[in-house]
C-alpha cells in the first residue's frame, strides 16, 4: 500500500527527474560547444595536424624496424624526475601516436565550455540521484521494479561511472558527450514510454537477492555500456590512423573529430580495463541471480530467456576476454565482440522482457 | 645486423618472456601452423610418403607402421587444434550462437504448454524443428556437442598449464634479456656504489616487496638480479577455468539424480511424500523413486493479499501457506512457505509454487442420497482468479434408481462479473462475489475405462448435456451456501462453501553445494585472474665506460597496465640510497633507444653494442600478430 507520502514523493522523483533531465541537456549544449570550439580552433590546424599525425605514424609504422621506445612525459612515469622510465606496449605499430588533446583541442574557450558541461553534468547526477532516492523512497523497495525504475537507475550509474573516472583524473572527457546525450535519450524513453506508477512487486521478487542482483546488473550494464563506447571509438579511430597511415584521405570533419581523442591503443586499453573489471562482477551477478531463482522456483538454472541471454552475454565477454588473448583476434575483432557483448546485455535488458515469454517478465511496459 | 644475432636476439627475449602467462598463447599458435601446413603438404610432396614424415615400407608390416604413424599424427595434430586458444575461442563462440534458439523456440522443459501450443500452430515447421532437437536445444546433440568440445579443450588446457605453472613455481624466474631497453619499461642511471652492491641492494629491496628474486650471473661482465610477482594471477585463472568443468560435473549430477513433483493440496488435508501421492512427478535417470524421504505435511492455512490500488489492481502481495509437517522422526511442527522461502526437509524442498479456490460442493442424486461432496480445485486461468473446473459425480443413480454419471464443468470467479464479450469472468482475485457458473451433463464419464484421466477435464463424447424445462441448455450460477434442483428430479447440486488450494513443488537435488561452491570460486578466481598482474622485474649492474656503474632496471608484465611502469619507478626509488644518481653527459641520455645494452648476457659478445639502432622485424610473435591483425 502506497501512503500519500509516498505518492508525495513519487511525484518528487518525477519532477526531479524532468529536472536532471532539463541540466542534461544543458550539459550536452555545453559538450558540443566545447567540440565545435575544439573544432574551430583547429580548422586553421588541420592540415598541420594531420601531416604532423602522419609523421608521427610513420614513425611508428617504421618502429617495426627501430624499436619505438616512447618517453611518456608527465604520463604515468613522473613519479621520478630522473631516471625516467621508458614504456611500450605490445603493439608498436601504433605506440608513437599520442593520444589527442581531448574534444577542446587544446581551444581555450572551448576548455572553459567543457568545464561548464562538466560542473552541469554533475548537477544532472545529483538531480537525476536524488530522484532515484525519493522513489526509493516512495515505492519503499529497491528502485529496479519495472522498466522504468531500471532504465533510471541504469543511466544514473552509466553518468556516475563517468563522473567516477573524471574524479581518478583519468583522461575521459571526450567520453562526455557520447555519454550525455545517450543518458538523455535513455531518460527520454524512460519517461515517455516506459513510465510505469510506483507499484508494489509480485511475491517472487521480494527477496534480499533483488537487492545484490539487479543492482549489479544495473551496475553491469552500466559499466559495460562505457566500455562498448570506448570500443565503438577504438574501432573508429584505429580506421582513421590506418587510413593516415596509409595517405588515404580523410574528411575534415573525421579527422577533426578523430583527431582529439585518444590513440587507438589508449582507447583499447581503457575499453579492456572497464570490461575485465566488470566480468567477474557480472559472473557474480550471474550467480547470484541462480541463487534467487533456486529459493523463488525451485531451480537454479532452467534456461528461460532472460538466463539464456545472462548466458550469451557472459560468454560474449569471455569471447572477448580470450581474444585479447589469441593471435588474430586482438584488436578490431575483439572490439566487435565487446560491442556485440554490450547488445546481447541489452536484448536481455529490453528484447526480453517485452518480446519473449519469461518468467522474468516484470517488464510492465 | 645479421640474421644470426637477430635469430639470437630473438631466442633470448623469448626466453625472458617465457612462461610469463601460462597461456599456450603465441608460442603454439607458431607450432601449430607449421605442423598444420606440414601435413597437407607432405601428401602432396610424395605420395608415399607419410604426411608426418617417414616413407611407407613395402608389405604389409610397412603399411601397419605407416598406418600407426599416420592415426598418431593426426591424432596429436587434432588434439592441439582442440586444446589450442584459437579454437577453444572458436567454440565459445559457437556456444554463444548456439544458445540463441532456444530461447527464441519455446523449449519443452521450459514451458512445456507453450511448446505445445506453438507445435499445434505450426505443423509443418515444427517437424522441421523437431529434426532438429530446437524444442529442446538445451539438451540436444549438437548443443551439447559443443560444450563438452569446449570442456575437452578446457581440460586439454588446463592440465599442462598446471604442470606447467607448477614447474615454473619450483624454478628461478628467468634470466634478463641481453637488451634490457627493450622491455616494455626500462629505466637507467649511472651511480658512484660498486656492481656488487648494487646488485645485493636490488635483491633485498625486491625480497621486501615481496619478490621472488634470483641473483644471475651475465658472465665475468657482471650479474643482474631476475625477479618475479603476481603468481596469484596464474593460480585465479587455472582455478577459474577448473571450478568451471567442476560446475559442469555438478550441473550433469544434478541432472541425473533429482526429482521433483507437483501436488495440489487443498486446506486442511495432507501430503505424505509417498509415489502415488504426487499428481505429477519426474526424476533423473540416477534417481531411485523407492527413496523419496518420508516425511509429510499438512496445510493449514493459505494467505493471500493482493493489492487494492487502481494502479497495480490485483497484484499479489503476499503468498503464505501455513503447514503443520512431520519428519523421518515422526515429530510435528509447525511452520509457513512464502514464495521465496522454501521448507527444507531432510534432502527435500517444499515450495510454493500457486494457489487458487476450491469450492466445495455436495451432490445429491435422484434418490436423495449424498453421492459426492468435497472441495473441488479449480485452476486459475488469469491473473484475477477466474478459474476453470470440473466435478465428476461417478456414484449416482437417476430419478429412476438406474446407477448414471453425472459431470458438470464451467467457471468460478472469485469477484464476478459477466459481460458480453469475455462471459462470466473475475475481475479481483479475492472472493469479494464468489461465482459458480457450471454446465451439467449426464452420461458415462469414462473413469471405469481403465484410461488415466485428467481431473481437470471432462470428457463429454459418452455424456448428454442437461437441458432446463424450457428445452434450453442447463448454466446456472451459484453463490456459497446456494444449491440448485438439477431438472427431472436428478438431484441438487449445492455449493456450500469456498476452500482455498495451494500447489507445492517437492524437489530433491544433488550437487547444488558443488554448483555454488564451483562458481564461487570461480568467481574469486575469476577475480584473481583480471585484476592481479603477473610481472617481471629485473636489474642489472655493471661497470661502464666511464668506470662509473650502470644500473638498469626493466620490467615485463602479462597486460601492459600503467601499474607496471608505476611499480618499476617505485622500485628504482626504492633503490636510489643504494645507489645513489650521479649526473651524466647527455650523449647517454636514459630512456632512448639507442642506450647501450649491458655487458650481455651468453652468447652475446659476438656482437657489436649499442653502436646502431637495434633492428627488429618481430620482436615477438605477439606483436607482429597483433600487426597481423591489422587490416
Ligand atoms: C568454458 C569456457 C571458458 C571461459 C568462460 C573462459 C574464460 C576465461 C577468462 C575470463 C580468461 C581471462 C582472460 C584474461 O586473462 O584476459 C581466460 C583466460 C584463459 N583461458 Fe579461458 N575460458 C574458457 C575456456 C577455455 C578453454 C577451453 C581454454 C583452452 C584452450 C582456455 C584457455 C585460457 C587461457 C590459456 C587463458 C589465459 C589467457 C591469459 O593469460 O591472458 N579457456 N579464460
Amino acid at each position: 500500500m502506497i501512503l500519500a507520502v509516498g505518492e508525495g514523493l513519487a511525484d518528487l522523483s518525477n519532477t526531479l527527474v524532468y529536472s536532471s533531465m532539463v541540466v542534461y541537456a544543458l550539459a550536452f549544449l555545453a559538450f558540443t560547444a566545447e567540440w565545435i570550439l575544439g573544432s574551430r580552433s583547429k580548422v586553421a590546424r588541420t592540415a598541420a595536424a594531420l601531416t604532423a599525425a602522419e609523421g608521427e605514424d610513420e614513425a611508428g609504422a617504421s618502429s617495426a624496424q627501430a624499436p619505438a621506445v616512447i618517453v611518456r612525459k608527465g604520463g604515468s612515469t613522473s613519479v621520478l624526475e630522473r631516471p625516467k622510465v621508458v614504456t611500450r606496449s605490445s603493439s608498436p605499430a601504433r605506440d608513437a601516436v599520442p593520444d589527442g588533446p581531448g574534444a577542446s583541442g587544446g581551444d581555450v574557450q572551448g576548455d572553459t565550455y567543457g568545464r561548464i558541461a562538466i560542473s552541469l553534468t554533475v548537477l544532472a547526477f545529483a538531480l537525476h540521484f536524488s530522484a532515484v532516492v525519493a522513489r526509493t523512497l516512495a515505492v519503499e523497495r529497491g528502485p529496479w521494479g519495472n522498466m522504468y525504475e531500471f532504465s533510471t537507475a541504469f543511466s544514473m550509474v552509466v553518468t556516475g561511472v563517468f563522473l567516477v573516472l573524471l574524479a581518478a583524473r583519468m583522461n575521459v572527457r571526450w567520453l562526455g558527450l557520447p555519454l550525455v546525450t545517450t543518458v538523455l535519450l535513455d531518460l527520454g524513453l524512460a519517461v515517455a514510454v516506459l513510465y510505469t506508477e510506483s507499484a508494489q512487486l509480485v511475491p517472487a521478487l521480494d527477496s534480499i537477492w533483488m537487492w545484490i542482483h539487479v543492482p549489479l546488473a544495473i551496475v553491469c550494464g552500466g559499466l559495460f555500456y562505457v566500455g562498448a563506447v570506448g570500443s565503438g571509438l577504438f574501432l573508429l579511430r584505429d580506421r582513421y590512423e590506418a587510413n593516415v597511415a596509409a595517405g588515404t584521405a580523410v574528411r575534415p570533419l573525421m579527422a577533426s573529430v578523430m583527431e582529439r581523442l585518444p590513440s587507438s591503443v589508449s582507447l583499447d586499453k581503457f575499453a579492456y580495463r572497464i570490461n575485465a573489471a566488470v566480468f567477474p562482477v557480472w559472473t557474480f551477478t550471474i550467480i547470484a541471480g541462480a541463487i534467487w531463482a533456486e529459493n523463488a522456483w525451485g531451480r537454479y538454472w532452467g534456461w528461460d530467456p532472460k538466463e539464456v541471454w545472462a548466458f550469451i552475454t557472459w560468454v560474449a565477454f569471455a569471447c572477448y576476454l580470450h581474444a585479447r588473448a589469441t593471435a588474430g583476434w586482438k584488436g578490431r575483432k575483439a572490439a566487435y565482440l565487446a560491442i556485440a557483448g554490450f547488445l546481447c546485455f541489452l536484448i536481455n535488458y529490453y528484447g526480453v522482457n517485452i518480446f519473449f515469454d519469461s518468467l522474468h517478465s516484470y517488464g510492465g511496459v | 645486423m645479421t640474421d644470426d644475432t637477430q635469430t639470437h636476439e630473438r631466442a633470448d627475449e623469448a626466453r625472458a618472456l617465457a612462461g610469463l602467462s601460462t597461456a599456450p598463447v603465441e608460442e603454439t599458435e607458431g607450432a601449430e601452423e607449421t605442423e598444420g601446413v606440414e601435413g597437407p603438404a607432405g601428401v602432396r610432396a610424395d605420395a608415399g610418403a607419410g604426411t608426418f614424415g617417414g616413407r611407407r615400407e613395402p608389405g604389409a608390416r610397412g603399411a601397419l607402421a605407416w598406418l600407426g604413424r599416420e592415426t598418431a599424427g593426426w591424432a596429436r595434430w587434432f588434439w592441439r587444434q582442440l586444446t589450442s586458444m584459437r579454437v577453444a575461442l572458436i567454440l565459445l563462440f559457437l556456444l554463444a550462437l548456439a544458445s540463441i534458439p532456444g530461447s527464441l523456440i519455446p523449449q519443452d522443459t521450459v514451458d512445456a504448454p507453450l511448446a505445445e501450443d506453438f507445435r499445434a500452430r505450426n505443423e509443418a515447421l515444427s517437424g522441421v524443428y523437431e529434426k532438429f532437437q530446437l524444442f529442446d536445444v538445451y539438451s540436444s546433440v549438437w548443443f551439447s556437442a559443443i560444450y563438452l568440445m569446449l570442456f575437452i579443450s578446457l581440460i586439454g588446457c588446463i592440465v599442462p598449464r598446471t604442470w606447467q605453472f607448477i614447474g615454473q613455481l619450483r624454478g628461478r624466474p628467468p634470466r634478463a634479456p641481453r637488451r634490457l631497453n627493450r622491455m616494455p619499461a626500462y629505466t637507467t642511471w649511472r651511480t658512484e656504489a660498486e656492481p656488487e652492491q648494487v646488485i645485493d641492494a636490488a635483491r633485498r629491496l625486491l625480497k621486501r616487496r615481496r619478490f621472488r628474486a634470483d641473483r644471475r650471473e651475465d658472465g665475468p661482465a657482471g650479474a643482474h638480479v631476475a625477479a618475479e610477482k603476481g603468481y596469484l594471477r596464474e593460480v585465479g585463472n587455472l582455478v577459474f577455468h577448473l571450478a568451471l568443468i567442476v560446475m559442469l560435473v555438478a550441473f550433469a549430477a544434478g541432472r541425473l539424480s533429482y526429482s521433483e513433483g507437483g501436488k495440489l493440496v487443498v486446506q486442511g488435508e495432507g501430503f505424505s511424500n509417498i509415489l502415488t501421492q504426487y499428481d505429477d512427478f519426474e526424476s533423473g535417470t540416477m534417481f531411485d523413486v523407492d527413496q523419496l524421504e518420508p516425511f509429510g505435511f499438512r496445510l493449514n492455512e493459505f494467505h493471500s493479499n493482493f493489492s487494492r490500488d487502481e494502479i497495480d489492481m490485483g497484484t499479489a502481495t503476499q503468498f503464505r501457506a501455513d503447514v503443520t509437517y512431520w519428519d523421518e522422526e515422526g515429530t510435528e511442527r509447525d511452520s509457513s512457505i512464502e514464495v521465496n522461502s522454501p521448507l527444507h526437509i531432510g534432502d527435500s524442498r517444499v515450495r510454493l509454487l500457486g494457489h487458487g479456490y476450491a469450492p466445495v460442493i455436495s451432490v445429491t442424486d435422484g434418490q436423495g442420497d449424498l453421492a459426492f461432496r468435497g472441495p473441488v480445485p479449480f485452476l486459475p486461468q488469469d491473473k484475477a482468479l477466474t478459474s476453470t473446473g470440473v466435478i465428476k459425480v461417478s456414484a449416482y443413480s437417476g430419478p429412476d434408481g438406474e446407477p448414471d454419471q453425472l459431470g458438470f464443468q464451467g467457471f468460478f470467479s472469485p469477484t464476478f462479473n459477466l459481460d458480453a464479450e469475455r462471459g462470466p469472468h473475475s475481475t479481483f482475485p479475492e472472493p469479494d462475489l464468489p461465482v459458480l457458473t457450471l454446465n451439467a451433463f449426464h452420461g458415462d464419464l469414462g473413469v471405469n475405462a481403465g484410461l488415466p484421466q485428467n481431473v481437470y477435464q471432462l470428457d463429454t463424447s459418452d455424456m448428454e448435456q442437461l437441458r432446463d424445462e424450457s428445452g434450453d441448455l442447463l448454466r446456472f450460477n451459484l453463490l456459497p451456501g446456494e444449491s440448485i434442483e438439477l431438472p427431472d428430479g436428478r438431484g441438487t447440486l449445492t455449493f456450500e462453501r469456498l476452500d482455498q488450494w495451494a500447489s507445492f513443488q517437492i524437489t530433491t537435488k544433488s550437487g547444488n553445494m558443488w554448483a555454488l561452491v564451483s562458481s564461487l570460486s570461480a568467481v574469486v578466481g575469476l577475480a584473481a585472474s583480471l585484476l592481479l598482474q603477473r610481472r617481471r622485474v629485473w636489474v642489472r649492474a655493471f661497470t661502464g665506460d666511464d668506470g662509473r656503474t650502470v644500473v638498469e632496471m626493466a620490467s615485463l608484465g602479462r597486460t601492459e597496465s600503467g601499474k607496471i611502469p608505476e611499480e618499476l619507478a617505485a622500485l628504482a626509488a626504492g633503490l636510489r640510497p643504494d645507489a645513489p644518481l650521479v649526473p651524466q653527459d647527455p650523449t647517454t641520455a636514459p630512456g632512448t633507444p639507442e642506450e647501450p645494452a649491458g655487458p650481455g648476457a651468453s652468447g652475446a659478445s659476438a656482437q657489436p653494442e649499442g653502436s646502431e639502432p637495434p633492428a627488429e622485424p618481430a620482436e615477438s610473435a605477439e606483436s607482429a600478430a597483433a600487426e597481423g591483425a591489422r587490416p
